[in-house]
């Protein structure tokens, strides 16, 4: 019986289930078969089971039986100015439950200063007491000095957080410049973090922005106005160049455009290590909204990066996911009410970001790109569960249906139609993006560790039930070659004989020809950093006029390093053959 | 012969020999090829066609059905760029009878200005030696080292006064050159205005720094630890956000010193969907590759040292080549950078600190000739165009440069398409003591060379003169990149949409933008990170309360407030 970490949850004697006659469903296969469920687990798998007397049964009648959907983005509860998301863990699980998800990953965003551990605890708190369902942490790193790090890896090591994530826009307040990048990343990359990234470039979009207000454009179409698709795709593929360049896996959240999807597929063909993640948003909508009369309307579909105002950006994506070009659809759920959007009434960049979805993801996905064809069961299982699992090192445990796992588990009814609309979801969200879209294919039976959440279209959800998972660090599936890779990266140095020709006589610190500056230019401050081209290095002395065998005071050396004659001899260096 | 100095160019004499007759050659511009001869009088083409009517004792040049191409145009030279304050061996005398010799009449060089140094001096300092010393006509590029408001004065002035109308601008070389995205889109935003192609070498100077200084506590200092340092995924996502900033602004980019795969089919890649950007791949990247940093002789290693370096992956020439051919990559230019190997020594204890440059000038054109023409790649007119008539157009000099037709400068070459060289430093012209091409066999050469209607190069001979060289000022707003970016500009009119005041109920944000307990954690350090005064994303002081932050922006004129169909009292409603 586990009744891990919370203090006091009622012992509910119907966690003992059987579901009959269902054709299971995982990412590698389907097959006909009855599953048994104890204690929160799946005890067995197979035909003709033997199981207690007095169990509850459930006739699937050949419906598909799938892992429970892991919504791997959300955005409950987050605090904003005061104010916080209308949707908290309690109605966003709930919400989550109702469209077959039955875990969910949050983020954690401390604000710029403030300490990651006390974020991550408040979080805890606050998702302990409200959660319907089970649920794990990022956390975001909103700025980075040598006491981020020690924390980032105390959450890596102790606090069971894998997933981390940097924000390459946002100028001025979350974002990252290249060199904290790469310091970030190569940290990550060695203890065995996933390094998430808010692909964007914040510099170019501060500059739209500015351009936008000035043209007099301050509506919610300002948004995407001032960040074009092209940012997004130029910052997926800075991304994605230091991830390689540190050898770390990288993860694009929201991918939104069909140039930044195109970006990370094309990567993966190069061999990088990277997943992206579109969001039920860029799965199902487009941005031809923001143009909208409606103000409020056009607002409710401010998210960043945008959606995309090319109205073939969710086929597209619903094809690569198809595909396996992208990995994991999340829904970056992260609801605000009308009056909090209104926040931005009179500029655009003061609307707060975000739009619904997690209860949508899994319907939305199945209406486009299963039932069109694009994709097999098994691959969605993939996309909505089992991939997310993997990322997060929770696998087998989530996103399988196999003895010994988790027993979370989804009744899908793919014939169901459903008329998506504010009036019904279970959100608190007085809006819905998706309002009036027909989905086919909807949760008929939701299990959410053992015990039915959803059945007959009502939920039996308790506030508090679920459970913090840690996630441990080196995940394979992101890992195995990383870790392959590290072993072959080895770079040597050329075992080289000394120069001992002449050298030129040059000036150390590099003032050009005439040190005599304009008085026009604006007097430069010279940062105390080291500095490739003019730097304090000197070569006084001992070391550069002299001929013949100078460094023994040469610091740079490495132990190992052989230094040999070559094989013409000392007297052939400088001969060019 | 080059002794014979007229320099000043106030008063060059009238030479004799400078009318002249090329009999007998097929004439091969970018876009054509005829049989034609070429009379030429005052440095200018006069005729062409046949049996011209020409004065009596004219030189007479027999081409012998060899080709007779606009003389090439090397787009990128350094000839007097200092580093770390020395200068490059080939000066502008030097360096242009190099370039004369490989067939090439007019260079553009850039005017390389260190931090803090007046753009306007630099360019008065380049010209006065310019004048002085080179041999062949010549142009200006300007290196823009530091981003500021200052600046902007003097790229007013250099464009609209001197001639100016191409800025290099850097990604790379941290704390130095560097710009950083904002400043980029600032520069490339002024230049267009002012109808300049701006110019970039790009690399990711962040990581490079980053990757330099991880090589060096490895214990690498050779030359390897420099394409170690730099590979060329840095590259190519330079060119990305270069042309990511290019899309936004909606102006020309220009990408010196293509030198890798992915760096090239970037570019590619991106003018397939429509942007206006250049790709100038370099000699040393089209003929030779990096294998040499791992060179067991030092001075070897040292000598291909050039920024972004030269590709590892020994198929990378090849492919530039292809993409030359096929239009993708447009112009090629040399980046001929002479140092010396006690120049390169600076650097022989940290490969940081070696001079960057390698030569190029004289050997680019029978490059181009034997890997591409010769190879069946590129035909004869394709050629013509990478090797002069491209450059011409983007820098604004054609047709007066790059074409060979009445009325254009009378520079020309008849191209020996058969003759074969060995390429090695003891017969170079460059003062350089070695040749990164050493010893590559090499079809293609010039036969004869016309500058400024003068023979310069007959029969393996220069018969230059120093100082002849004129500096050729170039108009802004070339057509060849600016047709298509001024369309576009009528084009990309935004408007806002015309909606409704919002009139339903806000959430008061409160004054104080930090909604935690302002109790930062002890750990963190108190001073960095605090949001720097200025507008900020997602925390500001915004209040509604009050004035407006927009009451002092103007409303559009045109921008009509009307009430939406449904009403008022309709605006928050969801549809």
């Amino acid at each position: 019986m586990s009744y891990q970490g919370k203090k006091n949850i009622p012992k509910i004697t119907s966690d003992r289930l059987l579901v009959k006659g269902g054709r299971i469903v995982n990412d590698d296969q389907s097959f006909y078969a009855d599953i048994y469920m104890e204690d929160g687990l799946i005890k067995q798998i197979g035909d003709n089971l033997i199981v207690p007397g007095g169990v509850k049964t459930i006739e699937a009648n050949g419906k598909m039986v799938i892992p429970g959907g892991i919504d791997i983005h959300t955005h409950f509860q987050m605090p904003y100015r005061g104010t916080t998301t209308v949707d908290d863990f309690n109605q966003g699980s709930k919400a989550a439950l109702a469209g077959g998800t039955t875990m969910i990953v949050d983020h954690v965003i401390p604000e710029p200063g403030c300490s990651l551990l006390e974020a991550f605890d408040r979080w805890r708190e606050w998702a302990d007491e409200k959660a319907c369902c089970d649920y794990s942490l990022h956390v975001d790193i909103t700025h980075w000095n040598d006491s981020v790090k020690q924390e980032v890896e105390t959450l890596l090591k102790e606090k069971g957080v894998n997933s981390f994530q940097v924000y390459m826009a946002y100028k001025d307040f979350y974002q990252m410049s290249n060199s904290e990048l790469y310091e970030i990343f190569t940290f990550l990359g060695e203890m065995g973090g996933i390094v998430q990234v808010h692909a964007e470039n914040g510099e170019i979009i501060a500059e739209e922005q500015t351009r936008m207000l000035e043209m007099g454009i301050t509506g919610p179409e300002g948004h995407v106005l001032s960040r074009p698709e092209e940012l997004e795709a130029e910052a997926v593929f800075r991304a994605i160049t230091i991830a390689s360049q540190t050898n770390c896996p990288l993860y694009i959240t929201r991918v939104m455009s069909k140039s930044a999807a195109d970006i990370i597929s094309q990567a993966r063909k190069k061999g990088n290590v990277v997943f992206g993640e579109p969001i039920t948003a860029s799965l199902g909508t487009d941005g031809t909204h923001y143009w909208s009369k409606n103000w409020a309307k056009a607002a409710s579909f401010v998210t960043s990066p945008p959606l995309s105002p090319d109205p073939t950006t969710p086929d597209y994506l619903n094809t690569l996911l198809a595909s396996g070009d992208l990995n994991v659809a999340g829904s970056a759920h992260c609801t605000f009410s009308v009056a909090q959007k209104a926040i931005g009434k009179d500029d655009f960049t003061q609307i707060p970001e975000g739009v619904n979805g997690v209860e949508e993801r899994m319907s939305l996905i199945w209406d486009k790109a299963v039932v069109t064809g694009k994709m097999d069961e098994n691959m969605f299982v993939a996309v909505t569960s089992t991939n997310a699992a993997k990322i997060l090192n929770l696998y087998p445990r989530k996103g399988r249906i196999a003895v010994g796992c988790d027993s979370d588990l989804v009744i899908w009814d793919s014939d169901a139609v459903r008329t998506v609309t504010a009036k019904t979801h279970n959100s608190a969200a007085e809006y819905n993006i998706f309002e009036g879209m027909e989905l086919r294919g909807a949760p008929m039976v939701v299990i959410c560790q053992g015990k039915i959440v959803l059945e007959d279209g009502n939920l039996h959800t308790v506030s508090g039930s679920g459970r913090f998972l840690p996630c441990s660090p080196f995940p394979d599936f992101a890992y195995k070659r990383v870790k392959a890779r590290k072993q072959l990266a080895v770079i040597r140095a050329v075992p080289r004989g000394m120069y001992d020709g002449p050298v030129a006589e040059f000036t150390p610190m590099s003032r050009g020809a005439t040190p005599a500056s304009s008085a026009r230019t604006s007097p430069t401050k010279q940062i105390p950093v080291r500095n490739l081209h003019h730097s304090g290095f000197s070569l006084a002395s001992s070391q550069v006029m002299q001929h013949g065998p100078p460094a023994d005071d040469n610091p740079i050396r490495p132990g190992g390093r052989r230094i040999v004659v070559p094989p013409g001899g000392r007297s052939n260096i400088t001969s060019l053959s | 012969m080059s002794g014979i100095g007229y320099q000043g160019k106030k008063s060059i004499p009238h030479l004799t020999s400078d009318r002249l007759l090329i009999k007998g050659g097929r004439i091969v511009n970018d876009d054509q090829s005829f049989y034609a001869d070429v009379y030429v009088e005052d440095g200018l083409i006069k005729q062409v066609g046949e049996n011209l009517i020409v004065p009596g004792g004219v030189k007479v040049v027999e081409a012998d059905g060899r080709m007779v191409i606009p003389g090439g145009i090397d787009v990128n030279t350094c000839l007097q760029k200092t580093h770390l304050g020395v200068t490059p061996v080939d000066d502008f005398y030097q360096g242009t009878r190099a370039a004369v010799a490989g067939g090439t009449t007019m260079i553009i060089d850039h005017v390389n200005p260190q931090p803090g140094d007046s753009l306007l001096e630099a360019f008065e300092k380049w010209q006065e030696a310019a004048d002085r010393k080179s041999c062949c006509d010549y142009s200006l590029h300007m290196d823009i080292p530091q981003w500021h408001e200052g600046v902007k004065e003097e790229l007013d002035l250099l464009v609209q006064e001197k001639g100016i109308n191409s800025f290099l601008v850097y990604m790379a070389y941290k704390d130095l050159y560097q710009m950083s995205d904002s400043q980029l889109y600032e520069a490339f935003s002024y230049l267009k205005e002012l109808g300049a192609v701006v110019m970039v070498h790009a690399e990711n100077g962040d990581l490079i720094a980053q990757e330099q200084s991880k090589i060096l506590d490895m214990g690498i200092t050779g030359p390897e630890g420099h394409p170690l340092s730099r590979p060329e995924e840095l590259e190519a996502e330079a060119v990305y956000r270069a042309i990511t900033l290019g899309n936004r602004v909606n102006c020309p980019v220009y990408i010196t010193k293509v030198m890798s795969k992915s760096a090239a089919d970037t570019i590619a890649q991106a003018r397939k969907k429509g942007s206006v950007v250049f790709g100038e791949p370099i000699t040393a990247s089209l003929a030779t590759d990096g294998s040499h940093y791992w060179s067991k002789n030092w001075a070897k290693a040292a000598a291909y040292v050039t920024s972004p370096p030269l590709s590892p992956d020994p198929t990378t020439p090849d492919h530039l080549h292809s993409l030359l051919a096929c239009g993708d990559l447009q112009v090629v230019g040399s980046a001929h950078c002479a140092y010396s190997t006690s120049q390169k020594a600076i650097g022989k204890d940290n490969f940081t600190l070696i001079p960057e440059g390698t030569n190029g000038v004289e050997e680019r054109m029978a490059f181009v000739w034997d890997k591409a023409v010769a190879m069946g790649k590129m035909d004869e007119n394709q050629f013509v165009a990478v090797t002069s008539t491209s450059a011409a157009k983007i820098f604004n000099l054609y047709p007066r440069k790059g074409r060979i037709a009445v009325g254009s400068d009378a520079d020309i070459v008849v191209w020996d398409p058969d003759r074969t060289r060995t390429i090695t430093a003891k017969l170079q012209q460059s003062a350089q003591e070695y040749n990164i091409f050493e010893g590559m066999e090499c079809r293609g050469a010039p036969f004869l060379v016309v500058s400024q209607g003068k023979i310069a190069y007959e029969k393996g001979k220069l018969h230059v003169q120093q100082g002849t060289g004129r500096f050729i000022p170039r108009k802004p707003f070339p057509d060849y990149s600016y047709q298509r970016v001024k369309t576009r500009d009528n084009m990309m009119g935004r408007q806002g949409v015309s909606r409704g005041m919002y009139d339903g109920p806000v959430y008061d944000v409160p004054a104080t933008p930090k909604y935690i307990t302002p109790a930062p954690s002890a750990k963190t350090s108190p001073t960095t990170h605090q949001p720097p005064p200025i507008r900020n994303l997602h925390q500001s002081n915004f209040s509604l309360s009050g004035a407006q932050f927009d009451d002092n922006i103007p409303r559009r004129s045109g921008h009509r407030i009307v009430a939406p169909p449904g009403g008022r009292s309709n605006i928050t409603n969801l549809g």
